[in-house]
């Protein structure tokens, strides 16, 4: 299997680095992928916690996005999101008393890219309750540009905030909605 | 939120992204780290008075060489632990060979000293106040070290504590060597080094604390 999980590593790197470039079509289609691999992983390593596995899948996600300033082009990209998920199911047994028996062991990068899975159960964390707990700057445009798709102009216009304004508040945002699904669970 | 509409929503508008934000960000930190650290000592240590005869002699270089070499080694231990997915490498051993040198340095220049010169080269005038004062300077680098490893996505906390605490305290130990005139290995071996693991230990319980994400 190995030829295939270094395909993807190819195709899913390059879609990341157009990505990181500005071509959102490209970064969709990356964060789509990514989350099909995102599942199969975690749902073979959270058998015990199966009503967990899409409320993880959500939450690395949202840590790849606010994180991907720390990917260099140069680096495997299944090195970096392997380090990304693992961290984030290390965090999650963490937080879980009854902890899961670590069988399987959580080293093997590879694994990352091994599988997909496209079948989405239901998150149990509903991130747009998270969304309205937000303070109005960082609400307002992540609302208009991230669920609307108005321009940063148009946003700005709307909410009659400047255009670095909108772009700092749907940063902080999404930051915000990373802590407090830490803080929160 | 359906995971698919979660997915919509981080990629709409998704501008560009510098490329190099981890350098960035740890080279604005150094800037400020080492400004704090400096004004501190400028304003409650100043540089030691025989500074012109001192320049003249090796063991003065030395002495800002073994800081300095563990500071670079930090940094590059700072930077790879703030990014997911990247191996430390060699950088241990990096870190480890100037102790290492400092250390066999001070073996020779003991064993080379007469029996009851050698508390003299241990301990100097200064011993019970170096390690304190290290650490002490350190606390501007650490906090920028910290503030830099916050903004980027270190996944072995405890680890990247030691890191940015070791990074902080190597550094503060390179400027306090302009104000404190103690000059033998054996000194430098002990109480330099004590001095900053000090901050690398704050920085093993501070980091999981502090750097979640």
């Amino acid at each position: 299997m190995e030829g295939s999980v270094s395909a993807t590593e190819v195709r899913l790197r390059e879609l990341m680095v157009r990505g990181l470039a500005g071509d959102s079509t490209a970064y969709h289609a990356f964060l789509k992928e990514l989350s099909a691999h995102l599942r199969a992983f975690l749902r073979k390593r959270l058998a015990r916690l199966p009503d967990d596995v899409e409320d993880l899948v959500q939450e690395t996600l949202l840590a790849v996005h606010n994180q991907r300033h720390t990917y260099e082009a140069d680096q495997p990209l299944t090195a970096w999101i392997h380090a990304i998920a693992r961290y984030k199911l290390v965090d999650l047994w963490r937080r879980r008393a009854g902890r899961e028996a670590m069988n399987d062991p959580l080293d093997d990068e590879l694994a990352m890219f091994a599988s997909s899975d496209t079948e989405a159960a239901d998150a149990r964390r509903d991130l747009a309750k998270l969304l309205a707990r937000l303070p109005e700057r960082q609400r307002l445009p992540i609302q208009y540009m991230k669920l609307e798709g108005l321009s940063v102009t148009e946003t700005a216009r709307a909410t009659g905030m400047s255009e670095s304004a909108v772009k700092v508040g749907v940063h902080r945002g999404l930051k915000a909605l990373a802590a407090m699904i830490v803080v929160g669970t | 939120m359906k995971t698919d509409e979660l997915v919509t929503m981080l990629a709409a508008g998704a501008g560009p992204v510098e490329p190099g934000a981890t350098s960035r960000r740890y080279a604005l930190a150094l800037l400020w780290g080492v400004f704090g650290t400096t004004l501190l000592m400028a304003l409650g240590l100043g540089v030691r008075p025989d500074m012109a005869a001192a320049v003249r002699l090796p063991m003065f270089w030395m002495k800002l060489a073994f800081p300095a070499c563990l500071a670079v080694g930090a940094l590059y231990a700072a930077v790879r632990l703030s990014q997911p997915g990247v191996r430390l490498g060699r950088v241990p051993a990096a870190l480890a060979a100037p102790v290492l040198a400092m250390w066999l340095l001070a073996a020779f220049v003991l064993a080379r000293a007469a029996a009851d010169a050698r508390e003299e080269l241990i301990f100097g005038d200064t011993w019970s106040v170096c390690p304190l004062l290290v650490a002490l300077l350190s606390l501007p680098l650490f906090v920028a070290a910290l503030w830099a490893m916050k903004g980027l996505a270190p996944t072995r906390l405890a680890l990247a504590g030691v890191a940015a605490g070791l990074l902080a305290g190597s550094v503060a130990a390179l400027i306090y060597a302009l104000h404190c005139q103690e000059m033998q290995a054996p000194f430098l071996a002990l109480w330099y080094l004590l001095g900053m693991l000090i901050p690398a230990a704050a920085g093993a319980v501070i980091g999981p604390l502090l750097l979640r994400w």
